[in-house]
């Protein structure tokens, strides 16, 4: 008697949509746009475009490896096991492909229509996050996300280097600003969301520092991002329009911080009310920090 | 074999659904390339 097959059924397109992480994404979009449009050098916009496409795809590909790699740590964790692999929709073996046909279209694509230094720099960034990130350090240390930070710190350097050519004193700014942003913005999350990363293994600062380590160095990092913002601004890299902004929402963020930096959490019915806004606020910071970088740029332009 | 009627209806939806993506992405990527290759040109 011949043994029965069962053909899985094929993923669906909405799966491998879903593996490029795309609320990650928009957030990549904007500022990788932001890094292209406050560059002193226009570009033709079927060029931008191209290059926020490339950035765009570079990110899904190096999100896509990032899900094939963890698929095991997201079946363990609630938040992640209805993902595309975890939760049986997609051989990782496809995951994996579609992950790196994706980061070599993306490279291919910066390094043919922009330029190679554009497209080196996003091979670089997929690397970062794809390997680097995921399976070296992630699983190694809790200064895991500090590391994770600079993946994300990408994109607005790309951009200014897609509209630019070459590498200055600005876009490194604008990439140490997201580096410096990330602990603050998700150490705040990670305090008051019980996470499982720590039911699989992933060793997350407030589990194995604690959280008044954490919060100190939540406090640390939004202080040094104060002088840091404004820097652009300083070196003459930017108008008063971005640096008073640039002041005006780091030392909202320090002050925010501090609230968290100083306290302990009161009980276990702690509604973790500043740990909260924090959050809340880093990311308005971080949004209205670039559109005011690229008002500043805009503004200048008009004369 | 596990190809009942359903299954069957299901995996060719599938298929469909993506063949359909795929051509629009594939002609979304002509367009692109043709209108770089102006800009480039320019």
């Amino acid at each position: 008697m011949a043994e029965a097959v069962i053909h899985p059924l094929p993923a669906d397109w909405r799966d491998f949509f879903a593996l490029t992480k795309p609320r990650v994404m928009s957030l990549v979009i904007f500022t990788g746009l932001c890094g292209l449009l406050a560059a002193p050098v226009t570009i033709k916009p079927v060029l931008g475009f191209a290059a926020i496409l490339c950035i765009a795809i570079g990110a899904g590909g190096a999100a896509a490896l990032n899900m094939w790699w963890e698929a095991d740590l997201d079946a363990g964790m609630k938040r992640t096991q209805s993902r595309p692999i975890p939760a049986g929709r997609m051989d990782p073996t496809a995951a994996r492909d579609f992950g790196i046909g994706l980061s070599f279209l993306s490279v291919l694509l910066m390094g043919l229509a922009i330029g190679w230094l554009a497209a080196s720099i996003l091979a670089l960034s997929i690397v970062y996050y794809a390997v680097i990130y995921t399976i070296w350090l992630k699983p190694r240390t809790p200064q895991n996300i500090v590391i994770g930070g600079g993946a994300g710190a990408f994109p607005p350097l790309i951009g200014w280097v897609a509209a630019t050519g070459d590498i200055t004193a600005m876009p490194i700014l604008l990439f140490a600003i997201i580096f410096f942003w990330t602990p603050p913005h998700f150490w705040a999350l990670a305090l008051f969301v019980q996470s499982d990363y720590a039911k699989v293994g992933i060793p997350m600062m407030p589990v194995v520092a604690g959280e008044k380590s954490t919060r100190r160095q939540i406090l640390f990092y939004a202080v040094l991002l104060l002088p840091l913002s404004a820097l652009p601004w300083w070196i003459g890299g930017t108008g008063a329009i971005y640096g008073i902004a640039a002041l005006i929402l780091s030392a909202f963020f320090v002050f925010l911080a501090a609230r968290v930096g100083l306290r302990q959490r009161s009980g276990p019915d702690d509604a973790m009310q500043p740990e909260r806004q924090l959050f809340k606020y880093s990311i308005l910071y971080l949004f209205v920090l670039f559109a005011a970088l690229v008002a500043d740029r805009w503004l200048l332009v008009q004369g | 074999m596990d190809q009942t009627p359903d299954n069957d209806a299901e995996r060719k939806r599938i298929q469909r659904s993506r063949s359909i993506v795929m051509a629009l992405l594939l002609g979304a990527f002509v367009v692109l390339i043709y209108a770089i290759s102006i800009a480039r040109m320019g």
